[in-house]
């Protein structure tokens, strides 16, 4: 059993969708419902033995499955998690289960497709997170698209059409360099696809940036990174709840996972190389679109902005090189994974009331939801980065981490501390406080007990992880520590 | 129990009232969310006195609670330092704030928010106190943040108000301004001593005393000046020192008891706090502790100016509050670390008395915050005004009083200090001297005594603030006919308790505390560099000789004449002020913006982002990324599509053609490969 947890991690999931795909029409949504619940409870239940049996002292890749294929091109099904990549296997499972009790009641059509999608893409997602085969890498990769598309496609918002196919061809174009460069490698490792065989490979340096590159533009869009980025509020405004959630918790992460899993080992000469390169580019994220988000009237636009600038926070960690740095930016992943799902679910919570995500038609919720008013206060200032709540660990760490490195660049990086204060705390103003501002604030319901409870667990979450990082931060010690010795080696003769 | 026990119940005590205050606040009735929180913070209290004992006896800890994370070779705790500085925050704190939270009963016993409001106060109590008990950078911040994160739930309180929301969201932000310094101070730190834990980075200090460091061009910067000042950036935002300062007076429009508790006698003088804590480090940089002085003086003297025009009761308080801790700020910068931390303890007491009286007189007021609306109140609230009055007496510095003592050894201190800034410090505070007289006793007066103006056709509420009041029953004012009345004795006992330490503190703790060995140890002074307290000691012959030989001495006089002047211009002659406000309209004006910070700030800082926000997106996002780039490439791809069509034809035989040939070409590459 314990030899197949991977497995389990990704078919339990996209099983569970298929069965709940079988329950068909609208007739049985109930049950669609329930099979959904079940299967998403299931996938997080076979995800938790990988942190209780996980091994904190190695960093060699853990839960090993191999298996031949497609043997004429050594394509193999190999999977194995290590310090970088467990925790989000964890995570997206958790992640799955909330947004399936966030379309509990909202979403009414087509029930049993939508939560079949969102169970499909939750194993797909694992599946790439575990996944040490180039190939296999690359299918979960690109398949991981198509769910998504269709949930922003299908269940979206009026424009959704226009925001599906940018979202889709952004991305797109980003991975074909990626298989082009995936195919290159397999030539030139003598014919293997295994991403830990071209950790070892030598190259040169001209290589190295090619490939760096072709990484690059695919992982870049995934992020994404400035000037790639047009795609993420659009996806996010037009985007169901469940949508956001996923997309931001998760979603995102893949491609700055695969910074760490492919551009740093593969081409660490070209990462030294370019690291004042991507930093620039992470600063920019960071500074630019703190002030694009402040701006935003459309509060689902906000936090998409605020994601993008919470992402440049994690390649800027990256790409220091230092252990602050990258396990800082680790941990910025997983809290924003808490953070902006919460922020995206307090969002729809107010949406389903009013129908609107416009600043300007709130204003003193607080007087009719004061319940939600908390919640979404603690989660803002999660996004702003206050302490005790998730969100501060990875910018304090990478913070400290970029004063190590250079001091400018902690000074522009730390800029986001007011900046990130600003945004949110200016649109909480105005949507939660103040008086009543119109009939229809005048007449919203605070949370229901299925609101409270993913809004509670979430909020239990952010204050763990703010008050005992450390528990997140062991698993990833020896990974960590692993990748920045070897990004140090030079692959050069 | 052991000693390690107690300290986390120290904290832990509020934090439990706070948490079922807090979290049950629409189920629970009023009389447990009080009794709760008073009893956490009342065990937090009597558990500091006995800590205090133990400490006093030579005990002192440092140890860690947890470990909250590690990272390479770097550690960061939670975890307590235990001294003499520390133990006397606690008492400060958990003294202040057990009256704050009694008085709080009568002060808000009409609210709706009730329990919420003791849910605040109390988890202010813990962070204040983590704050303080902090062996280490990280939880300092942590609890620097937490204070400030309860200041703003605390300003904002009444939500409905647009100029709380505004001046909650204010003080958030400019303090974040101060605390973007302070991680920056944090991470040098960390960078260069490899630790954050004060005993470890303070043992270090000495040998990094001449490190450079390169952060502009080829010039080299002292380590120490720079971290100092980046720390120092950060007490500048919560200490509220100029130019960080414009958050504090727009704080009033929280309620009263917070006013008193935080934004006059802890929070704000977290920045003292933290720069006593890390006097190993400013020991080391002439040029940070210059910089400190400076600033300090500024603050002191030009808030003191603003002090005089207010005509809001709580605002007259805050810029005195603003004037004071610049003055405990100068203390910082001459090196007399421990006369800041006594000038802070001192001023913690008669402070949070002179605002718990004001609000004494609010609530006597129906709500009415305009001085020109009050007048004779003694006659009605005998209570109140003895208290204030002993406030107000402690606060200009009169002998033998608490204040007396403090301040005075500030200006003893700027006047023995030889760094560079300190003839204009000097200057500062002896002008602030006679400043605080005028305005504190004019408050005094038009409150007090003279005219009864109450119950008559009324000045606005706020004095300066006409545009707002939503229909808010907190504040109507006394209707005609209708007379003050002294305040509940859940109102007045917290006012007898503060007026008793405001009296006598200084006189008892001056000569221990600044003389003896009690700060040794714990603060520390390059006597060589810095003789300052020496010099102090020379001069000092006990406190009664102190307190006499005052008499003799310009401070005095200056305070005298200030009181002289507020008395001849508010109770003899109302019409002088009147003349010279017209006469000087345009300093009247320059001091009614409180010079143009808040314009300044509106219009370049919220104003800047804004439009620069709007410019990014507009010209960046839309216009280039997606306008051109985006739609622009689908344009593009638009145009060879039409192209490619033509290949399109839908004849079998010229797909099958071309796929032989497409076939042969990979072939060929295939076999030719290198």
């Amino acid at each position: 059993m314990s030899g197949y947890l991977l497995s389990l991690a990704i078919w339990t999931p996209i099983v569970a969708g298929l069965v709940v795909l079988f329950t068909g029409s609208d007739r049985n949504a109930p049950l669609a419902r329930g099979l959904a619940l079940l299967g998403a409870v299931l996938g997080l239940l076979v995800t938790l033995p990988l942190y209780t049996g996980f091994d904190k002292a190695t960093s060699a890749m853990q839960f090993v499955e191999q298996a031949s294929w497609i043997a004429p091109f050594n394509i193999n099904y190999h999977l194995g998690v290590d310090g970088i990549s467990m925790p989000f296997v964890i995570l997206n499972a958790f992640i799955t289960i909330l947004v399936v009790l966030a379309g509990w009641k909202v979403i009414e059509q087509r029930v049993a497709q939508y939560n079949a999608a969102f169970l499909i893409m939750s194993g797909l997602l694992n599946g790439i997170f575990c996944a040490l085969d180039g190939v296999l890498f690359y299918v979960f990769f690109e398949a991981s698209l198509i769910p998504l598309y269709l949930i922003i496609g299908m269940w979206g918002g009026p424009n959704r059409v226009y925001a599906a196919i940018k979202f889709f061809l952004y991305t797109l174009m980003g991975s074909l360099l990626f298989l082009i460069a995936l195919i290159y490698l397999f030539f030139q490792s003598g014919g293997s696809f295994s991403i830990q065989d071209w950790h070892q490979l030598p190259l040169d340096l001209t290589t190295q940036i090619w490939l760096f590159l072709a990484f690059l533009v695919a992982f870049a869009v995934k992020v994404p990174m400035w000037p790639v980025h047009t795609w993420l509020p659009d996806a996010h405004v037009e985007a169901p709840t469940g949508g956001s959630v996923v997309l931001a918790a998760i979603a995102l992460k893949l491609g700055a996972y695969g910074f760490l899993r492919f551009s740093l080992p593969i081409a660490p000469d070209a990462s030294h190389e370019l690291s004042g390169l991507m930093i620039g580019l992470s600063l920019i994220a960071v500074i630019y679109i703190g002030f694009v988000a402040l701006v935003q009237a459309d509060m689902k636009k906000l936090v998409a902005y605020s994601s993008i600038a919470h992402m440049g926070f994690v390649t800027l960690g990256f790409f220091m090189l230092n252990p602050l740095g990258v396990e800082g930016a680790l941990v910025q992943m997983i809290s924003h994974g808490f953070v902006s799902g919460a922020m995206f679910l307090c969002i729809g919570v107010l949406y389903d009331r009013m129908h609107s995500r416009q600043i300007a038609d709130y204003g003193g919720v607080v007087n009719t939801m004061p319940k939600f008013a908390a919640f979404f206060m603690l989660f803002s200032m999660a996004n702003a980065g206050l302490p005790a709540t998730s969100g501060f660990v990875g910018e304090f760490m990478v913070i400290l981490g970029a004063v190590e490195y250079n001091f400018w660049v902690a000074f522009a990086a730390a800029t986001t501390m007011i900046v990130g204060a600003a945004y949110t705390l200016w649109m909480y103003k105005r949507v939660v406080f103040g008086a009543v501002a119109n009939s229809h604030v005048a007449e919203l319901e605070d949370i229901n007990a299925r609101e409270f409870f993913f809004l509670a667990i979430l909020a239990l979450c952010v204050l763990g992880m703010g008050l005992y990082p450390l528990p997140f931060t062991e698993v990833m010690h020896a990974s960590v520590n692993d990748l920045l010795q070897h990004v140090a080696q030079s692959k050069l003769q | 129990m052991d000693m390690k026990s107690l300290y986390l119940l120290v904290p832990l005590a509020p934090l439990a009232g706070a948490i079922v205050a807090g979290l049950f606040c629409r189920v629970i009735p009023r009389w447990l969310a009080h009794t709760a929180t008073i009893l956490g913070v009342a065990v937090a209290f009597i558990t500091s006195i006995v800590i205090f004992q133990d400490v006093l006896a030579g005990n002192s800890f440092n140890g860690t609670v947890y470990q909250w994370l590690a990272s390479g070779e770097y550690k960061f705790e939670v975890g307590f330092l235990i001294d003499k500085l520390t133990v006397t925050m606690m008492l400060v704190v958990t003294s202040v704030s057990l009256m704050v939270h009694l008085y709080t009963i009568g002060y808000m016993q009409e609210d709706p928010g009730y329990n919420r409001f003791f849910s605040y106060i109390s988890l202010f109590t813990f962070s204040m106190l983590m704050l303080v008990m902090s062996n280490n950078f990280m939880q300092l911040f942590f609890g620097w943040e937490a204070v400030g994160l309860v200041s703003y739930l605390l300003i904002g309180f009444w939500y409905t108000r647009p100029t709380a929301i505004f001046a909650n969201m204010k003080a958030f932000l400019v303090n974040r301004v101060g605390d973007f310094g302070f991680i920056l101070g944090i991470g040098l730190v960390l960078a260069h001593f490899g630790s954050l834990d004060y005993a470890t980075v303070f043992a270090k200090a000495p040998e990094l005393a001449n490190k450079t460091i390169n952060i502009w061009g080829s010039a080299d910067w002292s380590l120490m000046t720079v971290a100092c000042i980046c720390l120092f950036i950060g007490a500048m935002g919560k200490s509220a020192q100029v130019p960080l300062h414009v958050w504090l007076p727009d704080s009033m429009e929280g309620p009263t008891p917070i006013s008193a508790l935080i934004h006059a006698a802890t929070m704000v003088t977290a920045g003292i706090f933290m720069v006593a804590r890390m006097s190993p480090l400013f020991e080391l940089s002439d040029t940070a502790l210059s910089f400190v002085l400076v600033i300090g003086a500024t603050t002191a003297l030009f808030m003191g100016f603003l002090g005089i025009i207010q005509n809001d009761i709580k605002r007259v308080v805050a810029y005195s509050t603003l004037s004071q801790l610049g003055y405990m700020t100068v203390a910082l910068g001459a090196s007399a670390y421990s006369v800041a931390i006594f000038h802070l303890m001192t001023h913690a007491f008669f402070k949070a008395l002179l605002f718990l009286g004001a609000g004494s007189v609010i609530i006597g007021m129906h709500h009415d915050q305009d001085m020109r609306n009050m007048g004779g109140l003694r006659k009605y609230m005998p209570i109140t005004w003895i208290t204030s009055l002993i406030g107000s007496l402690a606060l200009i510095g009169t002998p033998f009083f608490a204040g007396f003592y403090s301040k005075d050894s500030i200006i003893e201190a700027v006047a023995l200090s030889n760094i560079a800034g300190a003839k204009y410090a000097y200057f500062a505070v002896m002008a602030g001297v006679f400043i605080t007289a005028f305005y504190s006793f004019r408050m005094y007066f038009l409150v007090f005594h003279g005219e009864e103006r109450f119950g008559k056709a009324h000045h606005d509420h706020h004095g300066d603030h006409e545009d707002e009041e939503p229909a808010d029953d907190h504040h109507h004012g006394l209707a005609p006919g209708q007379k003050p009345h002294e305040s509940p004795w859940v109102v007045t006992v917290p006012l007898i308790a503060l007026a008793i330490p405001s009296v006598i503190i200084g006189y008892i703790a001056i000569e221990p505390m600044l003389f003896g060995d009690y700060f040794k140890g714990v603060i520390h002074v390059n006597e060589e560099a810095h003789p300052v307290m020496e010099a102090l000691h020379h001069h000092f012959h006990g406190a009664v000789a102190m307190a006499l030989h005052a008499v003799t001495t310009p401070v005095f006089w200056l305070a005298f004449s200030g009181v002289a002047l507020s008395w001849f211009f508010y109770m003899k002659r109302p019409d002088i002020p009147a003349a010279i406000k017209a006469r000087f309209s345009g300093i009247y004006t320059l001091l009614d913006n409180k010079y143009y910070f808040d314009k300044f700030n509106e219009v370049v800082f919220a104003g800047g982002a804004r439009l620069l926000g709007r410019g990014l997106w507009k010209g960046g996002d839309v216009a280039l990324i997606d306008g051109l780039l985006v739609n622009g490439s689908a344009r593009l791809v638009g145009a060879i599509a039409s192209v490619v069509r033509f290949f399109q034809s839908g004849y079998i035989y010229h797909y099958a053609f071309t796929m032989i040939i497409g076939v042969f070409v990979l072939l060929t590459l295939w076999f030719n490969r290198a």
